[in-house]
């Protein structure tokens, strides 16, 4: 597929995306994206979750508006969702009480095409996709990959120039995915989809190479593309070519290099970063960090783990994998390099140990290197009473991330505490405090 | 099939603000200004050709057909008034600020005390026609069940979920279509549910307003409810048994023609990922569904619904504030409030000075007194409703095979007039000279704790099977499994329900702390009796003071009370 002869169809320039918080500045979900999308393509945006690509997809598909930057449809500033442009949703977006083929035709019908044409065309597109016969079905009773088949032919059904489609497979169990993605770049590679191009988010790194022909990878906070390639393989392409096998390496090695939040972009490796009590926290479970720590140490991967060979032992995805690394090497248990994920000596320790030999390291870990879970300690052993309020460190995490991440991260530090015995949290009253022992030990 | 759901103003949660407060004063100015209206037409009416009933049991079919087509006339107003107030309130942020606080509080407000105005005021509308007591029956029939379908479609209509909103962007569907494709199929399971709830409801007023005395005049509508009016005055029981049993037939049938079939038809609406048991068709929707030529004719039908809902019209978009500028939303905020204001302050000021053209401190406070005294009998009725029905839900919610055959019972038992029961009970009293400052408390929750029993039902057959052989495997037995194991696990439920009676039992005091037999008057103390004294005696200041304050005390009892519990119980139930 050659693509660089065809037609600009989406330009994306200097496009910003903020939302506005009432005390503070800005915060900033995409900054400085530029993106253009030619005819013939399939273009696939990679990137963690909260890196704004599905944002991007959105602005594309006319959904939202950018704060600031340039969108072009065809070289006309696009004001909102235009016919050419249509969109497969993660969560299949059928309405469910349409038929299979009342849910095809909307499209069509907010179109004001007459009934007969209408029929006819859901038909071809039904049949294309290979639902037919499952025309009067509701869309409950289809498994998750038919449904995916129809929210598919909703979006041909339109005759679209541009197919954007989010996470369109993250929804399904590997095997319909598989079989749904193969489909899918068959009927591309046949000439069959009524299409010119595909936009697709992702966060599964083998996903983008085995479909995409270009892949934007995106940094978060704010999302920025950090990287770009092109992937030279022609379809149908072998998982288990070398070559391919590479290339999902390296993006590994791009991925964790550029750990969101921790460095800036342009940065190599990861000198210590600048930990504070504002910096975002995955809320991984400990007992999910004490297994992988568990996984790595012992045998095949003896303390280093090549992460896609992991992630694929674990059946996760980068995506979810790479969040569990991040928070191992915030609490300098392990560490990334050039896409391995290798054990401190912290780590192996702590590995080694016992129950609550492992609570004490993850106690030392937590005030030593998360500044959060230190700064409340000290301000429940300076109070009279031992408790504070969640709201107050709620708020200030507010002023520095989006109200779900300052959630997660308030989340994160609660969970982690509670299993070091560091504090204690109540839920009814939404305050941290100190239990008897904890105060006596401080004492 | 799941029985019930949470009423929808409950879901919605809000804590109390200046806006509840604002809405509450531009209630009751509205109310006081109709009041005033009212109070000069009163007297000139004529008695209308219309007021004979005939308690022959021959006559009751008519009747029973005329109260019902009054249901149904209320039934499509409230439609229309929840599709077009509702839908303001979702698509413009200001107007939601207010409407929805006035929504709140008219729920709230016993609208049973004002029968009497409305019926003067759509008297005026049409001096000296029928049709004026028609729309003062149905107007009264339809705020008992407009609000909380309004507050349900409210609530659809903001938590829309976020996909099928962007699919019906990113296709461009036109207001219209977006409205019937996409915003009412998402609210017709709650709104069918709350429909259902509010023609429950509406019975009790359909009786209530059938029969109107203010003042010296007495106005009788041909139906169900002035049959039992005449029949008390006659002191005619045999009449008032036909009248039960007219009503039950009546129920029945709306229960079993139109809304069982409804509630399992609405169940296609459902946003959900699985495909769930579904419920066997009650018999008169397999009838239709499976009837070759009522299915031929239904789909036609179908086909034309489609093409009239799917015509691409534009409705006037209200625009999102989003795209306008702060500081131009800002001006427009401060001229607004300034504006609802305004019209708050004009309000308090008309209340009060209505009022207190003829009433004293002294009233007030004898007002609130008697309103104390109405709270106790609240307060005593729902708790030994509880001691009753909630032991007697939980045994029967965790029977499915009992469960099943008592559920329907006790909702059609909560669909039926309580105040058509009254009679008996009155004749009882009568009889054996009983006082009826206690006897005739029972009445005001005859109707109404039903509803504890089917939401204690619903919720013990919701309870998770696994928690129950937990208690059985560990042994849990006697106090502690009531406290620990089936009590916290119903509360939500029982919540839901004891706070729909609490708020029906305040509605009822009015008309039964009161009541006659023939010529006997049986009277209690408490708030009900004074506004229903004051609608006899056609002393308008009176009714306006009792109103207000029993809708202060429903109003705060709701918020210090049920509010809170509903919300304790909702978190403590959910895991995660």
């Amino acid at each position: 597929m050659d693509a660089t002869t065809g037609d600009t169809l989406i330009e994306v320039r200097g496009c910003r995306q903020s939302y506005h918080k009432d005390t503070n500045a800005d915060l900033l979900v995409l900054d400085d994206v530029e993106l253009s999308l030619r005819e013939g393509e399939i273009v696939g945006l990679l990137g963690r979750s909260g890196s704004g690509k599905s944002t991007l997809l959105r602005i594309i598909a006319g959904l939202l508006r950018p704060t600031a930057g340039e969108v072009n449809w065809r070289g006309q500033p696009l004001t909102g969702p235009v016919p050419g442009i249509a969109m497969v949703f993660q969560s299949f977006a059928l309405f469910p009480w349409l038929t299979v083929a009342e849910n095809v035709e909307l499209g069509l019908e907010a179109q004001g095409v007459a009934r007969a044409e209408r029929e006819k065309r859901a038909e071809e597109a039904i049949d294309l996709i290979g639902l037919g016969g499952y025309e009067s079905a509701y869309p409950k009773e289809l498994s998750g990959g038919m449904r995916q088949r129809v929210g598919l032919a909703r979006a041909l059904v339109v005759h679209p120039d541009l197919l954007l489609m989010d996470e369109p497979f993250s929804a399904l169990d590997v095997l319909t995915a598989e079989t749904l993605r193969t489909d899918l770049i068959d009927l591309w590679s046949e000439r069959r989809l009524p299409l010119k191009s595909i936009l697709m988010v992702t966060h599964n790194i083998e996903e983008a190479v085995l479909l995409c022909d270009r892949i934007l990878v995106f940094s978060s906070n704010p999302g920025r593309v950090a990287h770009e390639l092109r992937v030279p393989f022609s379809h149908p392409r072998n998982r288990l070519d070398p070559a391919f096998r590479q290339m999902v390496d390296d993006i590994y090695a791009v991925m964790t290099r550029r750990a969101p939040s921790l460095a800036s972009p342009g940065t190599i490796a990861a000198p210590p970063p600048e930990v504070t009590t504002t910096t975002k926290l995955h809320a991984v479970s400990t007992n999910v960090l004490a297994g992988l720590m568990e996984t790595v140490a012992a045998p095949p991967y003896d303390g280093r783990a090549d992460l896609p060979a992991l992630a694929a032992a674990l059946q996760l995805e980068a995506d979810e994998l790479l969040p569990f690394g991040e928070t191992l090497q915030l609490l300098h248990f392990a560490e990334f390099e050039e896409g391995d994920l290798r054990l401190t000596e912290e780590g192996r320790v702590f590995v080694q140990a016992d129950t609550d030999d492992r609570k004490q390291h993850f106690a030392t870990a937590l005030r030593q290197y998360v500044p959060l879970a230190a700064a409340i300690r000290r301000t429940l052993d300076e109070r009279w009473n031992h408790r504070a309020s969640s709201v107050r460190f709620l708020d200030e995490l507010e002023d520095h991330m989006s109200p779900e991440y300052a959630e997660e991260t308030l989340h994160a530090v609660i969970s982690w505490g509670r299993y070091a015995e560091l504090y204690a949290y109540d839920e009814e009253a939404a305050q941290f405090f100190l239990e008897a022992d904890a105060v006596d030990a401080s004492g | 099939m799941s029985s019930t759901l949470t009423p929808a103003a409950m879901n919605h949660r809000r804590l109390p603000n200046t806006w509840d407060l604002a809405a509450f004063v531009a209630v009751l100015g509205v109310l006081a200004a109709v009041a005033a209206a009212a109070r000069g037409t009163v007297m000139p009416i004529a008695a209308l050709g219309a007021g004979t009933i005939h308690l022959d049991p021959r006559y009751l079919p008519g009747y029973a057909l005329r109260t019902t087509m009054r249901m149904f006339a209320a039934l499509v107003a409230s439609l229309l008034f929840t599709f077009t107030y509702a839908t303001w309130a979702a698509k413009s942020r200001r107007a939601a600020r207010v409407l929805i606080p006035i929504l709140d509080i008219l729920q709230s407000v016993p609208i049973l005390g004002f029968l009497s105005f409305t019926v003067a005021f759509f008297l005026r509308l049409f001096p000296g026609n029928v049709l004026g007591l028609e729309l003062a029956a149905i107007f009264a029939i339809f705020t008992s069940q407009a609000w909380n379908m309004a507050f349900s479609f409210y609530q659809a209509l903001t938590t829309l979920p976020a996909d099928l909103e962007e699919v019906s962007r990113g296709f461009r569907l036109t207001g219209w279509q977006r409205f019937w494709r996409l915003e009412v199929p998402f609210a017709m399971p709650g709104l069918v549910w709350n429909t259902m709830l509010s023609m429950s409801g509406g019975w009790f007023f359909v009786v209530a307003s059938e029969a109107i005395t203010l003042g010296n005049k007495t106005w009788q509508l041909p139906g169900v409810g002035a049959y039992v009016a005449k029949a008390l005055e006659q002191r005619n029981i045999g009449a008032v048994f036909w009248a039960i049993g007219a009503m039950l037939l009546v129920i029945l049938a709306y229960d079993q023609l139109l809304f069982r079939p409804l509630v399992a038809w609405s169940a296609k609406f459902r946003v959900e990922t699985t495909a769930g048991a579904t419920a066997e068709d009650p018999w008169m929707l397999a009838i239709l569904r499976r009837t070759a030529l009522l299915r031929r004719g239904g789909e036609e039908f179908g086909h034309l619904v489609g093409f009239v809902t799917g015509l691409p019209l534009r409705l006037p978009s209200l625009r999102r504030t989003s795209e306008r500028s702060p500081t131009s939303t800002m001006a427009g905020d401060i001229v607004f409030s300034t504006i609802v204001a305004a019209i708050v302050a004009f309000a308090g000021w008309h209340t009060v000075s209505f009022i207190s053209q003829t009433l004293h401190w002294s009233d007030l406070g004898q007002a609130v007194m008697l309103g104390g005294i109405t709270l106790m009998r609240v307060v005593v009725l729902i708790a030994l409703a509880s001691l009753v029905w909630v032991p007697v839900g939980i045994w029967l919610g965790l029977r499915p095979a009992w469960a099943r055959r008592v559920q329907p019972i006790a909702q059609f038992l909560a669909a039926f007039p309580a105040n058509l029961l009254f009679p008996p009970f009155v004749v009882v009293i009568v009889t054996f000279h009983l006082n009826p400052d206690i006897f005739l408390t029972p009445l005001m929750i005859l109707g109404t704790q039903w509803y504890i029993l089917f939401n204690v039902i619903a919720g013990a057959a919701a309870y998770p099977g696994d928690l129950q052989e937990v208690a059985r495997n560990f042994r849990v037995g006697g106090f502690l499994w009531w406290r620990r194991v089936i009590f916290p696990g119903i509360f939500p439920y029982f919540v839901t329900g004891a706070l729909t009676a609490s708020g029906g039992s305040w509605n009822a005091a009015i008309v039964s702390e009161v009541a006659s037999w023939g010529h006997t008057r049986l009277v209690a103390h408490g708030l009900g009796a004074y506004i229903a004294q004051a609608t006899d005696a056609g002393d308008f200041h009176k009714i306006v003071l009792g109103v207000v304050v029993m809708s202060a005390f429903v109003v705060t009892f709701n918020r210090l009370l049920w509010r809170p519990l509903y919300h304790y119980a909702s978190r403590r139930s959910v895991l995660g």
